[in-house]
């Protein structure tokens, strides 16, 4: 179990506590948190549940694997911090994760 | 206008499949799809990602599960409109009345919704301003590339798409081409043609910049670049490119008095019929208790939605349910005996 921040881009706070095993993409839609779209179900395809992970955070949870970045090139302005949040699994050690989510997904 | 016993938007393999099943049981369709080719999200996303849970095929691929759906669309004659969008969904009497965005229209009982999440759509570029010069200086795709010929293009991207605009431009116009990383997604031969390219100055690379702004009044001028470091470009460019991929839209489906959850739409589990009579949503885009976004379950809601339109279509005759293994009727349909 991780509690994990969602930092919505008018800067509403949702923190909610996510099962480990989870997806942080699947910690927002089953709560309801706005401006996650995840419109292909977390396969890595369509760039639409683009987050930004906060700085001290980013080294911190597992390295993005082969693909992950190709998808974020179509993300919707990405930065050095971007991550596709259906690729990062929930673990203990995510506990305190914060993530910004972009204004649009495309 | 067309007369169709049922129109289907979508040629995704929900789509397929259910025009498999219309056709089956005596009744004819036609595909709209926005897409240029056939296959939804198999073909648009992952046509080489291989799918392991398709019943009885253990293993394929997105283009694989395609042509083999076209495969067993072989026996009946279907007539698919791509590159067309649905635009409008009209009630007429007892029938609905369908319009396309490239001027067809059909009137029919039946429209059968396998949009998947929507209609695949141009990713664009996010500074507002950009909309301003879209279509005139500013694409996302390319009708008529005699229009760049002598002149200065800035195109953004890292796929196959920008690489091959870039490469194949630069013979002919003075090329940038912007990335917001140093990797390029696109096939190796093609990455190491736009570098041999860029070495030669034909093209002028710029990485790890996106689009900030652009400046002209009637006539696009110059675009601002934006660096990861937060330097800022400016850049005279009387074109602009952006191949960034497609991205789904509901579009016009939200305008059709449809009951809709999010991005689906609200069925019931014996005909995938929405709140209007004789529309129906299956895969993707339906939504119920329990519903599992799985091909396989795009299979089965086509096949139930396809009976549903059998009373529409033939109102004064009934419906006999056959086995493709016996029915000398379903036989003869499929081209398997005269």
């Amino acid at each position: 179990m991780a509690k994990i921040t969602y930092i919505t881009s008018d800067n509403q706070t949702h923190t909610v506590e996510v099962q480990n095993g989870l997806t942080v993409m699947e910690g927002a839609v089953q709560n309801d948190i706005p401006g996650i779209d995840a419109d292909c179900g977390g396969g890595m395809a369509c760039a639409t549940c683009h987050v930004y992970v906060k700085d001290d955070w980013f080294n911190k949870i597992p390295k993005k694997e082969d693909g992950e970045d190709d998808m974020l090139d179509m993300a919707f302005e990405p930065k050095t911090n971007s991550r596709l949040s259906c690729q990062i699994i929930v673990s203990d050690e995510l506990d305190g994760l914060e993530v910004n989510i972009p204004s649009k997904q495309a | 206008m067309k007369k169709t016993d049922a129109l289907i938007i979508g040629a995704g393999p929900t789509g397929l499949f259910t025009a498999h099943q219309l056709k089956l049981i005596g009744l004819d369709c036609e595909i709209v799809d926005n897409l240029d080719k056939i296959g939804g999200q198999c073909i648009e996303l992952y046509p080489d990602k291989p799918i392991y849970d398709i019943p009885a095929v253990p293993e394929c691929t997105g283009e694989e599960l395609t042509n083999n759906l076209l495969n067993q669309l072989k026996p009946f004659n279907i007539k698919f409109h791509l590159s067309e969008r649905v635009e409008e969904v009209k009630k007429e009497g007892n029938n609905w009345l369908v319009k396309t965005s490239g001027g067809n229209s059909f009137l029919t009982p039946n429209v059968i919704i396998a949009g998947g999440v929507g209609s695949f759509e141009p990713r664009k570029f996010s500074p507002k301003e950009c909309e301003k010069f879209e279509n005139k200086s500013l694409f996302y795709s390319i009708k008529d590339k005699n229009i760049f010929k002598g002149k200065t293009v800035s195109i953004f991207g890292g796929g196959d798409s920008a690489l091959d605009w870039a490469i194949e431009l630069s013979k002919e116009s003075h090329v940038n081409l912007i990335h917001r990383r140093d990797e390029f997604r696109g096939a190796q031969a093609t990455v190491d043609k736009m570098h041999e390219l860029v070495k030669d100055g034909k093209i002028n690379l710029f990485t790890k910049y996106q689009m900030a702004n652009v400046h002209g009044e009637q006539t696009l001028e110059s675009i601002d670049i934006k660096h990861d470091n937060d330097e800022i470009k400016n850049l005279k460019t009387e074109y602009v490119l952006g191949f960034f991929g497609l991205i789904m839209q509901l579009g016009p489906i939200a305008n059709w008095g449809l009951n809709l959850n999010k991005k689906t739409i609200e069925v019931d589990t014996e005909k995938f019929e929405t709140n209007q009579k004789g529309i129906y949503a299956v895969g993707d885009i339906c939504n119920y208790p329990g519903k599992l976004k799985l091909i396989l379950s795009g299979f089965h809601e086509g096949a139930l939605a396809a009976r549903a339109c059998f009373k529409l279509a033939r109102p004064d005759e009934k419906y006999r349910f056959e086995f493709t293994t016996t029915s000398t009727n379903l036989l003869k349909r499929l081209g398997k005996k005269e």
